[in-house]
């Protein structure tokens, strides 16, 4: 029985799978000196062969990894800064994504990209704070936002298995969880929702690091409110029989969601939950702002991120 | 036009075209010219959706460039593909049908002209971004170098791509890594309508100069000085030298796209077109055969493209229940655009 933190889950989860499969490599910035966690100590277990620490030209390095999926390795992407992902949104989305569909089906590319990091890091303002998993699944690219470490391990091993490009989403405010791992750690399927909790009054879907936030607001309320807490952990493709089966219990619903609030991940759920899933009440959503972008200053960071207020807010208003 | 099962004539395999003699060049040349004369005309009788970029002219870049590869070797290819997927052993018939948007096209009619391939011949897909597939080979090129396969990769792009940053990228990391890449750049002169007088400062060798890289200017009118330009640029590069860099300066005799035809657009003067169209390629291959084996050839071409349209135009359209399919390389199914 070991104490696991989250950043030693994706890092054993790399290591595990470069023992595995000598297809895989990583490439990225500053991993030979592992400076974001996930890849510290492998550039001296795999050698500067298969850790390839790269200057800073993301988009180039991002398309190398595409000529090298289709050559027959396996890379994973290792962004520091989850905003990176918008220079790369070409490659990733217009490039890797595409190219299965493209060429009927003759390659996949499988390419793992992590952003361990992603979100608000308290004080790293505007182009350091984002949190783009919508614009992924939005986009169609496999989608994937750990809340625990094992999950964190079992996600990102089953990522750089998968056929197809995957970006996995570490949440800032979700590295410092420590988990108490009783069984072995594993591979966990892509696709699969996980209830935390189970309640009977209301489903709240959270994602990623607020699926703590979640639980602790459920505990708070438990003995008014019976909450059921539902962790996608992955967002496309969304696990959405598990979805309908919670809210056949429950009948109402709140998504916990760090996007911002049009055209992300929580107004999808809401619409398809809407349209084709039972409802006893209108569901709420607690996000960021339309449009946010995050301010330095730590109240004003704080003030445009979903908080356990706004979602115990939530809560009873859809019980009423 | 969905044709029974069973009545379509068949395409001949795709093998890497043999580029060795000056009689297989000049076939292949002939081979390209034709089928985009024949796409051109498909186009314009509305058989082609979406229009094509039109490789007349600048054939000899890729027949000299595939030549000079192994059968193993990699590239990346262009909006402006089809002649390498010729030149690298494609049959014209699946080609054609791609661009057809065909169940029998390279890529089942899901890629069409930009985006037509063939994986089993190294090419690691033609793209319709200027200059990403710089990137790819480099790729393909670090991987080669880590499977010690001897494999090379060749980037081919325009002289558009020059002032893509992630070309730069490219040409830096290949230099820095030394790796076995031949980077491509077919300048034709003009990207779309702009000329490269008014958008490349500097010179293009002289950027892949600044990054270490050998950087050669090319007749990209004769196949046989590229073959020799690309031979020691491929040779250098198999045996540990590093990348290389070919501008071989050529000339596109037809529009940007075909939708010029309709457009008009004015950026070039027809007395330049006509100094360029004296330079053809095709004549200067010829004159190195027998004119009676250039009669064969030319024969023997025009029989295979009449059998690739006949293919191409038999071949049924695709089933639109299957428009999804592919999406993901492990078949997964997306949820559909529709509630009942």
């Amino acid at each position: 029985m070991t104490r696991l933190s989250y950043t030693k889950a994706l890092n054993r989860a790399l290591a595990d799978e470069l023992a595995a499969d000598p297809a895989v490599c990583v490439f990225g910035e500053d991993i030979g000196a592992g400076l974001a966690g996930p890849t510290l100590g492998l550039l001296d277990r795999f050698g500067p062969e298969r850790i390839v620490d790269t200057p800073l030209s993301e988009q180039a390095f991002t398309a190398m990894a595409i000529g090298a999926a289709l050559s027959g390795r396996r890379p994973v992407l290792e962004f520091q800064i989850p905003s990176l992902l918008f220079l790369v949104f070409e490659q990733l989305v217009n490039q890797a994504h595409k190219f299965s569909l493209m060429t009927g089906g003759q390659a996949g590319v499988p390419l793992t990209c992590v952003v361990p990091g992603s979100g608000s890091r308290d004080g790293w303002a505007g182009q350091h704070s984002d949190h783009p998993y919508s614009l992924f699944a939005h986009a169609g690219v496999k989608t994937v936002v750990p809340a625990t470490p094992t999950d964190a391990y079992g996600l990102l091993r089953s990522a750089i298995r998968d056929p197809d490009p995957v970006v996995l989403f570490a949440p800032a405010a979700a590295l410092p969880v420590r988990e108490t791992v009783r069984w072995e750690l594993a591979p966990v399927p892509l696709g699969r929702a996980r209830i935390h909790r189970s309640g009977t009054d209301v489903t709240v879907v959270a994602v990623g690091h607020l699926v703590h936030d979640a639980l602790a607001v459920a505990e708070e309320v438990a003995e008014e409110i019976s909450v059921e807490v539902l962790d996608p952990r992955t967002l496309h493709p969304l696990d959405w029989p598990a979805l309908a089966a919670s809210l056949e219990r429950t009948g109402r619903l709140v998504v916990f969601d760090d996007s911002n609030r049009s055209c992300g991940f929580g107004a999808e759920v809401l619409a398809t939950a809407a349209e084709e899933l039972r409802l006893t009440a209108p569901p709420r959503r607690v996000t960021r702002p339309d449009g946010a972008v995050l301010p330095f200053a730590p109240a004003l960071d704080r003030a445009l991120q979903p908080s356990r207020d706004q979602l115990r807010r939530a809560l009873y208003a859809v019980l009423t | 036009m969905t044709a029974a099962p069973g009545s379509a004539p068949t395409a001949p395999d795709a093998t890497t075209a043999p580029l060795d003699t000056p009689a297989e060049r000049y076939r292949m040349l002939r081979l390209i010219r034709g089928f985009e004369e024949l796409a051109l005309a498909l186009v314009k009788a509305g058989a082609i959706p979406g229009g094509i970029h039109p490789y007349i002219g600048q054939e000899a870049v890729a027949v000299g460039v595939c030549s000079a590869l192994d059968p193993t070797d990699r590239l990346t290819s262009t909006h402006r593909g089809h002649g390498h997927v010729l030149a690298r052993g494609a049959a014209p018939h699946r080609l054609l049908a791609e661009l057809a948007g065909r169940v029998d096209g390279l890529n089942g009619g899901r890629g069409g002209s930009m985006h037509a391939a063939d994986l089993s011949l190294g090419i690691l897909g033609a793209n319709g971004i200027v200059g990403a597939g710089a990137p790819i080979a480099v790729g393909a090129a670090w991987a080669a170098r880590q499977a010690g396969d001897g494999r090379v990769a060749v980037a081919f792009f325009g002289d558009g791509a020059l002032n893509q940053g992630v070309v730069l990228e490219s040409f830096n990391l290949a230099a820095m890594w030394r790796l076995p890449v031949v980077f491509v750049c077919e300048d034709n002169g003009y990207a779309t309508t702009l000329p490269a007088a008014a958008a490349v400062a500097g010179s293009a060798t002289g950027r892949a100069a600044a990054f270490g890289i050998p950087a050669e200017e090319v007749d990209g009118m004769d196949a046989e000085a590229v073959r020799a330009a690309a031979r020691r640029a491929v040779d250098r590069a198999r045996s540990g030298g590093g990348p290389a860099f070919l501008e071989c300066r050529t000339y596109r005799f037809e529009g940007h796209h075909t939708m010029e035809r309709r457009m008009k657009p004015r950026y070039r003067t027809p007395e330049e077109i006509d100094a360029w169209r004296t330079r053809d390629p095709l004549p200067r291959a010829a004159s190195l055969l027998d004119p009676a084996a250039v009669t064969t050839i030319d024969t023997e071409v025009s029989q295979l493209l009449s059998s690739a349209e006949d293919f191409a135009l038999a071949s049924a359209h695709p089933d639109p229940a299957g428009a999804a399919d592919h999406l993901y390389a492990d078949g997964l199914r997306p949820r559909a655009g529709a509630v009942a």
